[in-house]
């Protein structure tokens, strides 16, 4: 796939399988102690971590948000922010001690001995100066020796090893003209530029669309096991971690819970926190299902509640929303007067979705999916083609009939700090929408607060709070109380889940099969997480670039999916190919 | 996807040292149930938030006790003496400080001690009228402006930077010129005719940022209409940036008036204010310079006050500036 | 990049016309006649009156009048003031010594104020930035024009250090004081600003990046940190330089510069509402133009702003 380039200058002497250094460990770090000095005093961020990688290899750290993985990456180069601080422990590299050094000596040791490819695309990359430029930089400040013009050459050479094409005019561009995947393809050649012997990638996937973060992910592979470069993986994915490393590391609340070989952990994971990450990780949980039909056992337990949903018979039966060569265009305004052109953001969609029926709409950025979502909302207008709910173009709704019909139909949106109104006490945001309908005296709108409070597993002393004081998943489950309070009928689900931790996603997924089993709902699931899709939908819409790629019941489209697409999406759900040796082998 | 898992190419038996499969002791990590809500502490809104870190800041009590003397002083300045400001006696003219003339007297033989505490009401009546004006000038026409969009945004846009390209002290000093009678009132309407683009733009952007929140279009998807969704969800949620932005300006007017008043086409001698004494102060300063330091002392003391406070109102506000 | 800055002129014409007319109409609109104001007690015989009006059109309907006058500012041809003299001639005469001032100033704010405001951002927290912090404080607290007869009266009066007034025969030497007088308020804006971006971008994702690929502390400073900091305080300082210049009023009184300032006054304070006109008609072009300068020096620090 790429062409290795010739290193020039020093080379490092460990290279790849030698032999000598694989039974030397790279980085050892033992009893890492990191805290943070807060206004309050110290907060510990890392508790007493182990972690060993030898030459060549990959190791993951798994763990959710605040497990301190991240944390503990940057402390073994030195760069944690703000007041963080190493207070105890070591970090042995090739036989050197890290903590304490000096700047200097940490200055020489990053870049040439320890590369990083950080998480975030978007912000990682200076904007204001081009992609070429900031890869030079890593070249000389790592002792490359060589003239502009050889500078120059080896930059085009290690953007192209990193699999970008036409590197001559892509190295003059600014990281805003580069998509999130190309961006990441530099910062990975960025990270790799002076031949580290450790390159520590942290979630270096975890921003980009599931096709690119597999086509990445791959290359990165490739290309770290030609260099012979070991590599640490920081994720909060077990599927990925499992796939991409050999050796894996969990972390909860600073702590490693457990370590060790990657396969024993996914099969008989012995920490009840790692076996609840592995119960509820939803690549590993898709691929459970899959592995039980192979196995052609049908539990019910592994098969949740979606029954068998057969495309045809919900189209006959009792309808909630069918959508019908839905259409909208945008007009981009173009850079410069009169160049503005029309954007086809959905085009031509159509479905159907059953009462009391899960259908989930998936798709990459840009597939359109939520523009689908906003017209069944009646927030946005159609172009062309119709929205019916329950017989009625929502589109043609009096003001008076739409103010009804926001009644039945409610969003639960994917950003959990976003989706309530953080100057509004929590009672405030939920009785809201019954006071906006009238409903009840303010008596009893207190008492359906409470009750809706309960119905998402909430302490009623919630109430009193405010969204700032609340966790993510908490506040989900509080827009999930909101959505549920004029008791609708179709509840729109837009990447509800997304921004959780795995746990709480796994929470939150049963809290709402359950709502719907109790209260009849019907939902329409937004997601570009097929293995989300698994555990609840019964029909998968799968879109691309505004049109419908394939239209089936969740089980046909796992296990027969007839488009290209939507094959290469099911291959990157990571994961995929582990055998979690759950189930005996079918016989 | 290949079975590659051990990228070194040997399959091992036994990991290596280091490596072998470790499993912590349950109690030690402290698995609690998952997403617990807390109950202990008390709920806190986001203005409790503020308030609780303003209250640990030193800075906001200094800034808000001269604030509060400079306030009283304004209100009743009879409380801090008894002498009055137009009590002058020429024969006093420049003498220095006597028993019940702490600060002795000026060039017209008027008790300086008297002025300076006099001389504030004029400098906090304009700087409160004029913020007040600005703010709500600002905020209504940022407001529609960022919130509607469209040809409203267009036509209110380029309005503010019609009246954002005139320069504030150029314009108060041509339109006090003009002007036929000036009182606090006059100064603090010419000053916030000129001052307002600044909220204004800072509303605009404001509001456009909060209007693309999730909890606006789940307001929208309620049937709630437009206007209530700005006056419900938005407005609330744009107040923090023209707070902080309201009390610097506050400092800001009160030394625009002053200087106003220093070149003698602000407030009018019949107004006891600090510039205008500053001003007269300025032909003595060669003779008796401590003259000056008076009303100059009052004017930064109480503007110290109001840019200080809107320091550290910003940093209680501005939770990413609180981080670090 | 072409059409951002197209986009952008076209933009400069309603504001222009906007500020214009909104100044012209507040010194022309006012009640009072400056005509019959002229001859002082007695007043002008009737037909010399006509006789000026006639000559300031201030005979013709209003609006007719502000487009004469716009005809005159982009003629160059402002007309003569009251006194005889050719408002060209008192542009000419009293603005390059407020340039000159101005611009001293704004090299001043800005070698000071970024200096200052990175090493103070870079160490934010520390001894160095709570006493910067302190001195910008009390520098924005203390007019300007107390600032000015302070500085005036210790450093030129008492130490003799600078000339206390610069009178006819403008300097770079005598202009010294009075530039850092003029310079004093919006320098300590500009350490604040830079002080606020410098730490704040030095949390920013793409610093640490920088860090992580191996370059020395004092190289991701200034690719890194000082760079991407500059835009807003630039912004900040190309916006300055009208407000500055309009400043100038007060500082130009105190030490007895005849700049614009001064001239603006004496000619507010005659009555002469052509001259004030003008002259402030081309205070705010330069104001704007000041401004249209810094949007395209933006575009070219922040390349995201060239292709938007």
């Amino acid at each position: 796939m790429t062409t290795q380039i010739p290193l020039t200058g020093q080379e490092p002497e460990t290279q790849g399988a030698a032999p000598r250094a694989t039974d030397q460990p790279l980085l050892e770090i033992r009893d890492l102690e990191v805290a943070f000095s807060t206004g309050a005093g110290e907060v510990k961020a890392v508790r007493g971590a182990n972690l060993t990688v030898y030459p060549g290899q990959s190791v993951a750290i798994v763990g959710e948000s605040g497990s301190g993985k991240s944390t503990t990456a940057h402390a073994i180069i030195d760069l944690l922010p703000g007041t963080g601080k190493v207070t105890g422990g070591s970090i042995m590299f090739d036989g050197r001690e890290l903590v304490g050094v000096g700047r200097k000596t940490m200055e020489d040791l990053r870049g040439r001995e320890i590369g990083l490819v950080p998480q975030d695309p978007m912000s990682n990359l200076n904007p204001v100066w081009r992609i070429g430029t900031q890869v030079e930089e890593a070249l000389k400040a790592n002792g490359f020796q060589g003239t502009k013009a050889e500078r120059r050459e080896r930059v085009a050479g290690l953007l192209a090893e990193a699999g970008l094409k036409d590197t001559e005019r892509r190295a003059r561009q600014y990281p805003h003209e580069f998509s999130g995947g190309m961006r990441q393809r530099s910062l990975i050649a960025i990270g790799l530029a002076a031949r580290p012997k450790l390159l520590i990638a942290d979630e270096p996937t975890s921003a980009l669309d599931v096709t690119v973060q597999r086509q990445i992910l791959d290359h990165l592979e490739t290309l770290t096991s030609e260099l012979g470069t070991a590599v640490l993986f920081i994720t909060h994915d077990l599927g990925l971690a499992a796939e991409r490393a050999e050796h894996l590391v969990v972390m909860f609340k600073g702590r490693v819970v457990e370590s060790g070989p990657a396969r024993q952990i996914l099969t008989s994971p012995q920490h009840p926190y790692t076996q609840r990450l592995v119960a509820s990780a939803p690549s590993l949980s898709a691929r459970r299902i899959e592995e039980a039909r192979e196995a052609g056992v049908e539990s019910v337990e592994l098969l949740a509640q979606h029954a068998d949903a057969d495309v045809e018979k919900v189209r006959s039966e009792d309808a909630v929303v069918v959508a019908k060569n839905l259409t909208k265009i945008f007009k981009i305004r173009g850079s410069r007067p009169g160049a503005s052109t029309d954007f086809k953001a959905v085009d031509d969609v159509s479905f159907t979705l059953g009462r009391g029926r899960t259908l989930a709409l998936v798709g990459e950025s840009g597939s359109g999916k939520s523009t689908a979502a906003n017209m069944v909302l009646g927030l946005l207008e159609p172009t062309s083609g119709s929205v019916e709910f329950d017989g009625v173009d929502v589109a043609r709704l009096s003001a008076k009939e739409q103010f009804a019909f926001r009644r039945r139909v409610q969003p639960v949106f994917q950003n959990p700090y976003g989706s309530l109104d953080p100057m509004m006490s929590i009672f405030r945001s939920i009785e809201e929408p019954l006071r906006l309908h009238k409903v009840g005296s303010a008596k009893e709108r207190e008492a359906r607060v409470r009750e809706l409070l309960d119905m998402v597993a909430l302490p009623e002393s919630a109430m009193r709070r405010y969204p700032n004081e609340l966790s993510g998943g908490q506040r989900q489950r509080i827009a999930i109380a909101r959505a549920l309070a004029l008791k609708p009928e179709l509840i729109v689900l837009d990447e509800a889940v997304s921004a959780l931790d795995v746990l709480v996603q796994a929470q939150i997924l049963e809290l709402l099969g359950d709502l719907q089993r109790d209260l009849g709902l019907s939902y329409l699931f937004i997601t570009h997480d097929l293995a989300v899709v698994r555990q609840i939908a019964d029909t998968v819409v799968v879109m691309q670039d505004g049109r419908v790629v394939e239209h089936a019941s969740t089980d046909e489209v796992f296990e027969h999916p007839k488009e290209q697409y939507t094959q290469d999406l099911l291959a990157a759900i990571p994961g995929r190919d582990l055998d979690l040796g759950l189930v005996p082998p079918a016989v | 996807m290949p079975e590659n898992i051990d990228v070194t190419g040997a399959r091992r038996d036994q990991p290596r040292r280091g490596q072998e499969h470790f499993v912590a002791p349950v109690d030690e990590g402290g698995l609690g149930a998952v997403d617990a809500v807390s109950t202990t502490q008390a709920p806190k809104s986001l203005w409790g938030d503020a308030w609780a870190h303003m209250r640990g800041n030193v800075l906001f009590w200094v800034a808000g006790a001269v604030i509060a003397l400079v306030v009283v002083v304004a209100v009743a300045p009879g409380l801090f003496t008894s002498i009055g400001p137009r009590a002058c006696d020429l024969s006093q003219s420049l003498s220095g400080p006597a028993a019940g003339h702490p600060f002795g007297f000026d060039f017209q033989g008027c008790d300086i001690y008297s002025r300076t505490v006099y001389g504030a009401r004029a400098s906090v009546v304009v700087g409160v009228l004029a913020t007040a004006m600005v703010v709500v000038i600002g905020t209504i026409v940022g407001a529609i402006a960022g919130y509607f969009g469209g040809w409203f945004d267009t036509l209110l846009s380029r309005l503010t930077d019609i009246f954002f390209a005139v320069p504030l002290v150029l314009a108060a000093i041509v339109i006090m010129s003009l002007m036929s009678t000036r009182t606090s009132f006059t100064v603090a309407l010419v000053l916030s005719l000129f001052g307002w683009p600044q909220i204004a733009r800072i509303t605009r952007g404001t509001v456009m940022s909060v209007k693309n929140n999730e909890f606006v279009t789940a307001a929208r998807s309620l049937g709630m209409g437009r206007v209530g969704i700005l006056l419900r969800h938005v407005l609330p949620n744009s107040t923090a940036p023209i707070i902080v932005y309201a009390t610097v300006a506050l400092g800001t007017f009160i030394v625009a008036e002053a200087t106003l008043s220093y070149l003698g086409i602000g407030l009018p001698p019949s107004i006891v204010s600090w510039g205008g004494d500053i001003s007269k102060a300025q032909n003595s300063i060669r003779v008796a310079p401590e003259i000056l330091f008076y009303p100059a002392g009052g004017l930064a003391l109480t503007v110290l006050g109001f840019i200080m406070m809107g320091d550290v109102v910003r940093d209680a506000l501005d939770p990413k500036a609180r981080k670090r | 990049m072409r059409w951002y800055i197209g986009r952008r002129l076209l933009q400069v014409i309603p504001v222009f016309l906007g500020a214009t007319l909104l100044l012209y109409a507040l010194v022309f609109l006012r009640p009072g006649d400056p005509v019959a104001a002229l001859g002082g007690e007695r007043g002008l015989p009737e037909a010399v009156q006509e006789q000026i009006r006639e000559r300031y059109n201030l005979d013709k309907p209003f609006l007719v009048q502000y487009l004469l006058f716009l005809k005159g500012v982009f003629t160059l041809d402002f007309g003569v003031d009251f006194r005889g003299r050719e408002i060209v001639d008192v542009i000419a005469g009293a603005f390059p010594v407020t340039i000159q001032l101005a611009v001293m100033a704004l090299i001043i704010e800005a070698v000071f104020g970024i200096g200052l405001g990175l090493v103070a951002g870079l160490r934010k927290g520390g001894i160095f930035d709570g006493s910067v912090l302190v001195i910008s404080l009390l520098v924005i607290a203390v007019p300007t024009f107390v600032i000015g007869f302070v500085l005036q009266f210790l450093l030129g009066v008492k130490a003799g250090l600078f000339p206390v007034t610069v009178g006819r025969d403008p300097n770079f030497e005598s202009l010294l004081l009075p530039a850092i007088v003029l310079a004093a308020a919006s320098f300590a804006y500009v350490l604040r600003l830079t002080r606020t971006s410098v730490a704040e971008n030095l949390s920013a994702d793409y610093v640490r990046t920088a860090r992580a690929r191996g370059l020395t502390r004092s190289r991701v400073t200034g690719r890194h940190v000082l760079r991407n900091s500059l835009i807003p305080v630039v912004t900040f300082l190309g916006g300055d330089l009208g407000g500055l210049m309009a400043g100038a009023i007060v500082t130009e009184g105190i030490f007895n510069i005849n700049g614009v300032g001064g001239t603006l006054y004496q000619a507010i304070t005659r009555g002469e509402n052509v001259t004030v006109v003008s002259l402030t008609t081309v205070l705010v072009i330069v104001y704007i133009l000041a401004n249209l300068l810094v949007d395209l020096l933006y575009a070219a620090l922040d390349p995201r702003i060239r292709y938007a």
